[in-house]
C-alpha cells in the first residue's frame, strides 16, 4: 500500500497561538476543499467498515466519504444527515479519536481517516449555502413535551417533529442549547453554529419555550393537564461538584459551570459591553483533567491570566479530555501539574483566595473505572499560589425537577433509570436520555439517546401497551 | 417576555412593579423569588416575589436601585417588557402555626417580609412586625404591613419617623417582654446577622432570607453557595430561607463584595454614556 494512503492524513489548519489567545474566535479553521477531497479519496471504502461501529449514531461513513471524494457534496451531507442532524457540532466536538477514527482500519498500520474533519467540512459547506428544511409530513395531533434543550432534547424534538408530532421544548435558561451554549466556549464551538442548528430544529415545527424551569414554573402533571401525552427528560448533568475542602467558599473560587456560564452564556468576556462580570487574576489554577477543565483553563488565558496551571491527580495519560484539546491547551501555555490534588484553600483577610495547599500523589491499584487510583504521598504538601481557582472535577444530576416527579426511579447516584434502547423510565409515557441518565458523557451519545427515545415515543403512541410499567 | 402593568415610585430609590407573569403567579409561594434580565446584554438578577395574584396572573417586585441593572429596570415604564422573567425559584417558607411570630423587615427587605407575614397571619399566628429604614423617606408599605400584623413597630435610624434607632432595639424589647416562638428577618446581611445573634441569646428560632450573588438560580453554577451549619448549601435551590443561627454571615458579606470594582465600572460607564446622550439630545 502506498505510504500516503497510510500516512497522508492532513493536519487541521489552526490559528497561530499568539493571535488566538487574545480573542474568543474559533481556533481550528477547517480543511480547504482540495485537502478534504484528497483525504476522502484515501478511504479504503471497506465492505465491512469498522469505523461505523465506533460512531454512536452509526453514520454511513464510507458512504458520505465516497460522495465527498467524488465532489458530490450535497449528497454527502444528506447522507450524514440521515443519521446525525447536528454535524457542524459533532464534527467539532466529538472525541473522534476514541470513536469512529479509533476503529478505522487504516489506523492499525498508519493514520486513520480524518472522519471528524470531513464531517465538519461538509457541514460548513452546507451552512454557507444555507440549510434547507426537509418537506414536513402530515401533522399528527399528539403533543410531546421535551424538557431541556441540550443535544439530547434538541435531537429528540427534531426527530419527533420530522414524524409529524407537535413538540414543545421547555428550557430553564434564557437560551436553548444546554452545554453547547453555556459550557463549551466560543473558540471551540461558535455560538452562531448552535443558533443555526436550533433554528433548524425550529423550522421543523418545534416550539421552544425558554425561561421555564420545569419542577418550579410548572410540573409534569401541569403539562399532562395541558394535553401533553409523552415526555422526554433531557436535563443534563448540571449540578457542579465541589471538593468539600476548607476554604472553598473564598472569593475567587468558581465552579467550572459558573466560570464558563459567565463567560459563554452571559458573555462576560465582553464586559462591560455585556453586564455580567467575571474575575480573572494574574495566576489561575484549574482543578481537573477533562474537557471542562481544558475549556476553563483556555478561557482563563483569553480573559487575561498571566499564568494558568491545571492541577490533576493522575497523569496526563489518564486525563479524560480529548488529546487535541490537551495539546492545544499546552501550546497556549497552560501548565499541567500532574499527580497533585488540593487539600485546602488559603485566603487573605478580605476573604479572597491566595493559593491552595496541595499534596502529591502516586498511582496505586486500578479502581472501578480501570484507571490506577491516585494515593497521596504523606509529607509532600506544598502551596500553589493562585488568585483565581476553577473547580472542574465533574457534575452530577440536578435534583430540582426529579424530586417533583412522584415515583420516578433513580439510581443510587441520583440519575434516572432508563432503558438504554428506548429511554423508557418506570413511568409510562416518560422517557429520558443524555447526561441525566448516563452521567456526564458526550454530545453525540446524548444525541443518540434523544434519537432512540424519539423512535420509542413514536412506538408508544402506536402501541402504548408495549411499554409496560416496570419497576 | 413579561409586561410591566404598573409602576410605583415608593421612595426615591425604591420602585414597585406589577408584572404580567401568569405561570409565575400561579405557583408562587411566600419566600420565593424570580430572576430577570432586561436586555440581550443584561445580567440575570434575583428579586423576591413581594406579592402575587394567581387570578390576575401578576407578580409584584420591589427593588432598590443599587447598581446598573436595578437602575435600568427603574427606567422602564408601564407597558414596557422585561426580556426574561423566570420563577418562582427557591423554596417557600413553612406555612403553619408557630404561635407568636415576629417579622423584621429592614430597608427594601420590607417588601419580601410582607408575603411571609401575610401567610403566617393567615395560618393563625400572632404576628408582630418591626420595619425600619435609614430615614423617613426610605420607608414604604407601612399600611400594608399593618394590615397583616397584630402589632406593628416602625423605626428609622435617624429618628425622622417612628422610633429612633435600629429594628434590633425594638426586637430586643419584644423578646424581653413577650414570649416569641419564631423570628423571621429579611434585610441587609448585617441586620440579619445582628438579629440572629440577638435571638440566639434569647433562644428564639430565627429564619433569614439570604441574598448572595446569583447567576442561573437553578442550582447549576454554585455561585450562590453559603455555609449553613458548616455545610455548603446553594441559596437558589436550598434557600433562600435558612436558619439564621447557623448561617456564616461574614462569608456571605465577603462573597457579596466579589464584583464591587466591576459593578462600579459598569455603573460609571453607563452613567457617563447616559449623560452624553442627554447632552446630544439637547437637554
Ligand atoms: C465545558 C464542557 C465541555 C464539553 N466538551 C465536550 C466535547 O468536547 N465533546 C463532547 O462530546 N462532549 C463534551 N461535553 C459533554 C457534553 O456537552 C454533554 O455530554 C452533553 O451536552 C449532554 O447533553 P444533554 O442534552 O444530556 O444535556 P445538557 O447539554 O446539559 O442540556 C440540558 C439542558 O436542560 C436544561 N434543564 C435542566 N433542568 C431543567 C428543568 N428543570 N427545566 C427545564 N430545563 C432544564 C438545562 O438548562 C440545559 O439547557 C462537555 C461538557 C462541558 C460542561
Ligand atoms: C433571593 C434574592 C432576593 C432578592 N430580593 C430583592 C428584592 O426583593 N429587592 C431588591 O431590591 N433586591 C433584592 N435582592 C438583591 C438584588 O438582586 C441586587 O440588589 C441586584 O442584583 C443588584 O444588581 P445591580 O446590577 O443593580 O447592582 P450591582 O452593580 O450588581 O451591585 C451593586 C451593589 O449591590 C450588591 N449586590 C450585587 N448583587 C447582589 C445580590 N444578588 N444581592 C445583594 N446584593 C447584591 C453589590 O455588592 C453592590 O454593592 C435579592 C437578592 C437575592 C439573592
Ligand atoms: S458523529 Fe462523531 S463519532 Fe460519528 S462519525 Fe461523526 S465525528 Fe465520528
Ligand atoms: S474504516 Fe477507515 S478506511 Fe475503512 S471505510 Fe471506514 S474510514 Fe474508510
Ligand atoms: S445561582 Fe447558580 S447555583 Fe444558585
Amino acid at each position: 500500500m502506498a505510504s500516503d494512503r497510510l500516512f497522508g492524513r492532513p493536519k487541521m489548519p489552526q490559528r497561530p497561538v499568539k493571535e488566538r489567545i487574545r480573542d474568543f474566535f474559533e481556533v481550528p479553521l477547517g480543511l480547504p476543499e482540495d485537502v478534504a477531497v484528497e483525504e476522502a479519496r484515501r478511504c479504503l471504502q471497506c465492505k465491512k467498515p469498522s469505523c461505523v461501529k465506533g460512531c454512536p449514531v452509526e453514520i454511513d461513513i464510507p458512504g458520505f466519504i465516497g460522495l465527498l471524494g467524488e465532489g458530490r457534496f450535497d449528497e454527502a451531507i444528506a447522507k450524514i444527515k440521515e443519521k446525525n442532524s447536528l454535524p457542524a457540532i459533532c464534527g467539532r466536538v466529538c472525541p473522534q479519536e476514541d470513536q469512529c477514527e479509533k476503529e478505522c482500519v487504516l489506523g492499525k498500520r498508519g493514520q486513520p481517516i480524518a472522519i471528524g474533519y470531513l464531517e465538519r467540512f461538509l457541514a460548513d459547506y452546507e451552512r454557507e449555502k444555507g440549510i434547507t428544511t426537509p418537506p414536513l409530513p402530515r401533522p399528527i395531533p399528539k403533543k410531546v413535551a421535551v424538557i431541556g434543550s441540550g443535544p439530547a432534547g434538541l435531537t429528540c424534538a427534531g426527530e419527533l417533529a420530522k414524524m409529524g408530532y407537535q413538540v414543545t421544548i421547555f428550557e430553564a435558561l434564557h437560551a436553548p442549547g444546554g452545554v453547547l451554549v453555556y459550557g463549551i466556549p466560543e473558540f471551540r464551538l461558535p455560538k452562531a453554529i448552535v443558533r443555526q442548528e436550533v433554528e433548524y430544529v425550529k423550522s421543523l415545527g418545534v416550539e421552544i419555550q425558554v425561561n421555564m424551569v420545569v419542577g418550579k414554573t410548572f410540573t409534569l402533571e401541569d403539562l399532562r393537564d395541558a394535553g401533553y401525552e409523552a415526555f422526554f427528560i433531557g436535563t443534563g448533568a448540571g449540578l457542579p461538584y465541589f471538593l468539600n475542602i476548607p476554604g472553598e467558599n473564598l472569593n475567587g473560587i468558581y465552579s467550572a459551570n459558573e466560570f464558563l456560564t459567565r463567560s459563554n452564556l452571559m458573555k462576560a468576556y465582553l464586559f462591560p459591553r455585556y453586564d455580567t462580570p467575571i474575575k480573572v487574576g494574574r495566576r489561575v489554577a484549574v482543578i481537573g483533567g477533562g474537557n471542562v477543565a481544558m475549556d476553563a483553563a483556555r478561557t482563563a488565558l483569553r480573559l487575561g491570566a498571566e499564568e494558568v496551571c491545571l492541577v490533576y491527580r493522575r497523569t496526563k495519560k489518564e486525563m479524560p479530555a480529548r488529546i487535541e484539546e490537551i495539546e492545544r491547551a499546552e501550546e497556549e501555555g497552560v501548565n499541567c501539574v500532574i499527580l497533585t490534588t488540593p487539600v485546602r484553600f488559603v485566603g487573605n483577610e478580605n476573604g479572597w483566595v491566595t493559593g491552595m495547599e496541595c499534596i502529591q500523589m502516586e498511582l496505586g491499584e486500578p479502581d472501578e473505572s480501570g484507571r490506577r487510583r491516585p494515593v497521596p504521598i504523606p509529607g509532600s504538601e506544598f502551596i500553589i499560589p493562585a488568585d483565581t481557582v476553577v473547580v472542574a472535577i465533574g457534575q452530577g444530576p440536578n435534583p430540582l425537577l426529579l424530586e417533583t416527579i412522584k415515583g420516578l426511579a433513580l439510581n443510587k447516584r441520583g440519575y434516572i433509570v432508563a432503558d438504554p434502547e428506548t429511554g423508557a423510565t418506570n413511568l409510562r409515557g416518560v422517557f429520558a436520555g443524555g447526561d441525566i441518565v448516563t452521567g456526564a458523557a458526550t454530545v453525540i451519545s446524548a444525541m443518540g439517546a434523544g434519537k432512540r427515545a424519539a423512535r420509542a415515543i413514536d412506538r408508544f403512541f402506536q402501541d402504548p401497551d408495549s411499554f409496560p410499567q416496570w419497576r | 417576555m413579561a409586561r410591566i402593568l404598573k409602576k410605583e415610585v415608593l421612595t426615591p430609590q425604591i420602585k414597585l412593579m406589577v408584572v404580567e407573569a401568569p405561570w409565575v403567579a400561579k405557583r408562587a409561594k411566600p419566600g420565593q423569588f424570580v430572576i430577570l434580565r432586561i436586555n440581550e446584554e443584561g445580567e440575570r438578577i434575583p428579586l423576591t416575589i413581594a406579592d402575587y395574584d394567581p387570578a390576575l396572573g401578576t407578580v409584584t417586585i420591589i427593588f432598590q436601585e443599587v447598581g446598573k441593572t436595578t437602575m435600568m429596570l427603574g427606567e422602564l415604564e408601564e407597558g414596557d417588557d422585561i426580556l426574561d422573567f423566570v420563577g418562582p425559584l427557591g423554596r417557600e417558607i413553612e406555612e403553619r402555626y408557630f404561635g407568636h411570630v415576629v417579622c423584621v423587615g429592614g430597608g427594601v427587605g420590607i417588601a419580601p417580609t410582607y408575603p411571609k407575614a401575610k401567610t403566617l397571619k393567615a395560618c393563625g399566628n400572632k404576628v408582630t412586625s418591626i420595619i425600619g429604614a435609614r430615614t423617613a423617606s426610605l420607608l414604604f408599605w407601612e399600611e400594608k404591613m399593618r394590615s397583616v400584623s397584630d402589632v406593628l413597630y416602625v423605626t428609622t435610624d435617624d429618628g425622622t419617623y417612628g422610633e429612633k434607632g435600629f429594628v434590633t432595639h425594638v426586637l430586643e424589647r419584644v423578646l424581653k417582654s413577650e414570649k416569641v416562638d419564631l423570628v423571621v428577618a429579611v434585610g441587609p446581611v448585617m441586620m440579619m446577622k445582628m438579629v440572629s445573634l440577638l435571638t440566639k441569646e434569647y433562644g428564639v428560632p430565627t429564619l433569614v432570607s439570604l441574598n448572595p450573588i446569583m447567576v442561573d438560580g437553578t442550582g447549576m453554577c454554585g455561585c450562590c453557595r453559603v455555609t449553613v451549619d458548616g455545610k455548603c448549601r446553594f441559596t437558589c435551590v436550598d434557600g433562600p430561607v435558612f436558619d439564621g443561627w447557623k448561617v456564616d454571615f461574614d462569608e456571605l458579606l465577603a462573597r457579596q463584595r466579589t464584583y464591587l470594582e466591576e459593578e462600579r465600572r459598569a455603573l460609571d460607564l453607563w452613567l457617563t454614556e447616559k449623560a452624553k446622550e442627554e447632552v446630544s439630545h439637547g437637554f
